[in-house]
């Protein structure tokens, strides 16, 4: 199994007139297909250091390696791009677009990209939303749908590209205990499939059904069970 | 499938369709009342403007030089350093010397006709009352190749003055208010002394009140002699095939024969220079009203940005770069201008068809309605500040829009 996502003493601080530290050195390799749950209290830094891993922020100071890529030297675009083709993202909230329905919700990335036909994205979209059991819900607005469905229509947006990597922040915070459950199984599913998963949540019960588990506490990791050693890192990103 | 900004643009602007609408019809009112207004504006300007061109010569030479001669001292010495100030130009007061050659001249020049005119003041006396007028006597043959005035002749004809010795042409509108009519007689008194009977062989109406109520015609000899001033022109009308090129050609003339010659732009300069002044008023206050319309669109674009940040934010996490969400919020200004464009086409001939129907105020012809321009350039140039302006009023939220950080909006909503 390679590494495909490392932080390398990653720092994250909030300038300001008191400035605050978000993350503080955290090393972490992420072998690819694996499903990885990051937890720790309120306020501990994980979903400022998926941000992070996803490059949707800036480190203050370390690095972020892709496939064993520096990234730090990518401008906005460059690191957009990322996002579109390699990065899902899944959030607490669903965020789909209301005035789109869920299958446009989903071809949205796909569109950006325009790597497939029209008839194919179509075709790849609604066979998403099949597996994840929303086939009939492709014509709804997102206000028509319940919470699990919203966020089943977001992780199949995220999908959509066929991204290596799916980033999930709080993805069941917002969902009640059946639902929950079934929306890490769906991530599950995904990281057996090949994907490099990772989920923020604060829920230990949900935590403890992924391959591994990472605590942080004050943006330091200070619980990691099944660690991804620097040498064996090294050693996977030479080529 | 159509363009991913304009299908987000489309679903943002149908889903606040009052605001929309009434953006539309904010650069549809701006750009119909520019087209309207601009188009009775060209057609009252491109109106005088031919009445001014076809009724008056293209280019007058007239007895006066504005050049001194050079002086016997830089002719003796052609190219020395030699200043002589303080020169003032002979005032020949005797008219255009050397008439006969100078007409011989232009007439061997391609594209030019030129006529000799003596040019002079006079009184009309009718029934006791005195009319001052402006008499031009012309040789009729040369002056109908330099003039349109025969498409204005309402009664009888220019060309009447070739057989009629003491014919008169007058303005329709003078000969009206003098109480005369074809074929009366009128009598005309010059500062040379004498009285001269005249008798109406024409009347024209050009719609130029200077022109109708100032300016009459009689014979070049009859003139030269109520003037006193026998085998004198003080005036040569030119009148070119290409008018375009009126400037250098009055240029060349006058360097040749020495004679002020202005093209009808200097002889007019007045009056184009209100016409300018005129554009200026009246495309400004219209344009003010496409500016007052992009306020609009800036209004609903800001609303819309303010209100998708969440949205924006997730565009932007899931890869959508800033330029697509600049793409985006442009593309709605677009839609929003070229709405409005099309519909204030309809609205702007719509007014310029009404306003033909409206009878022209103060024409003597009461069958003579507005005359309106509806012009490609015109609706091309209305269509150019309205979209122009509500790319401008767009491109200030579009901006903002995409330096929207997405982590400030994730960060609040989770």
């Amino acid at each position: 199994m390679s590494v495909a996502l490392q932080a390398v003493d990653l720092t994250r601080v909030l300038p300001g007139p008191v400035p605050t530290t978000l993350v503080a050195g955290v090393d972490l390799g992420f072998a690819a297909g694996s499903f990885t749950a990051i937890s720790g209290p309120s306020g501990s830094g994980k979903s400022s250091l998926l941000y992070l891993l996803g490059m949707l922020d800036r480190p203050t100071s370390g690095e972020v390696l892709l496939s064993g890529q520096p990234t730090a030297s990518l401008d906005d675009e460059q690191r957009a791009r990322l996002r579109l083709e390699r990065f899902g993202f899944v959030f607490q909230f669903h965020f789909l677009l209301p005035e789109f329905s869920v299958l446009d919700n989903v071809l949205l990335p796909m569109r950006k990209l325009a790597r497939r036909s029209p008839p194919a994205m179509r075709a790849h979209a609604l066979a998403l939303l099949d597996a994840l059991d929303m086939g009939a819900c492709a014509g709804k607005l997102p206000a028509a749908l319940s919470g699990g469905q919203r966020q089943r229509a977001a992780i199949a947006r995220a999908l959509a590209n066929d991204p290596a990597f799916i980033l999930a922040d709080e993805p069941t915070g917002a969902l009640d205990t059946r639902n929950a459950a079934a929306v890490f199984a769906i991530l599950s599913g995904l990281a057996r499939q090949g994907r490099t998963v990772i989920a923020v949540t604060h829920d230990q019960g949900l935590a403890a059904t992924a391959d591994r588990r990472v605590r942080l506490v004050d943006g330091r990791v200070v619980a990691d069970d099944a660690p991804v050693t620097e040498s064996a890192c090294v050693e996977r990103m030479a080529p | 499938m159509m363009p991913l900004p304009l299908t987000i643009a489309l679903a943002h602007l149908l889903a606040r369709k009052r605001q929309t609408l009434v953006s539309v019809l904010g650069v549809a009112m701006g750009v119909g009342v520019f087209i309207a207004v601009g188009g009775l504006m060209q057609g009252f300007q491109g109106y005088f403007r031919s009445q001014i061109i076809e009724t008056n010569p293209h280019i007058l030479m007239t007895d006066e030089i504005r050049q001194p001669a050079p002086q016997p001292l830089q002719l003796l010495h052609p190219g020395a350093a030699v200043a002589i100030t303080r020169i003032l130009p002979r005032d020949p007061v005797r008219g255009i010397s050397g008439a006969g050659a100078i007409l011989t001249a232009l007439d061997a020049m391609p594209g030019v006709a030129a006529a000799p005119t003596l040019r002079g003041q006079a009184i009309l006396r009718r029934a006791g009352r005195d009319y001052a007028v402006t008499v031009l006597g012309i040789e009729v043959a040369r002056e109908l190749r330099v003039t349109n005035l025969t498409k204005d002749m309402v009664q009888g004809s220019l060309s009447a003055l070739a057989t009629q010795p003491n014919g008169l042409v007058l303005g329709l509108s003078l000969a009206t208010k003098m109480g005369a009519s074809l074929g009366d007689t009128v009598v005309a008194a010059t500062s040379a002394g004498g009285e001269h009977g005249l008798r109406i062989v024409g009347l024209f109406n050009t719609g130029l009140e200077q022109q109708d109520q100032g300016i009459v015609y009689v014979p070049l000899a009859q003139q030269q002699s109520m003037q006193a001033r026998p085998r004198v022109v003080n005036e040569i009308h030119i009148k070119l095939a290409d008018i375009a090129r009126s400037i250098p050609t009055a240029a060349a003339i006058e360097g040749s024969f020495g004679f002020k010659t202005a093209p009808w732009e200097e002889t007019y300069a007045r009056v184009l220079s209100v016409f300018r002044l005129q554009n200026l008023v009246t495309y400004g206050a219209t344009g003010s009203i496409l500016l007052v319309a992009g306020f609009g669109i800036f209004n609903i674009i800001s609303t819309i940005v303010l209100e998708k940040a969440r949205d924006i934010a997730i565009m932007r996490s899931i890869g959508l770069a800033g330029r697509d969400i600049v793409a985006v919020f442009l593309v709605e200004g677009l839609v929003v201008g070229v709405l409005g464009v099309l519909a204030g086409s309809g609205v702007g001939y719509g007014l310029a068809s009404l306003m033909r129907q409206m009878p022209s105020p103060g024409a003597t012809d009461p069958s003579q309605r507005l005359l309106v321009v509806q012009s490609v350039a015109l609706y091309g140039l209305a269509a150019g500040l309205a979209l122009a302006t509500a790319l401008g009023a767009a491109w200030i939220p579009s901006r903002r829009a995409a330096q929207t950080d997405p982590l400030d909006v994730i960060r609040g909503a989770t």
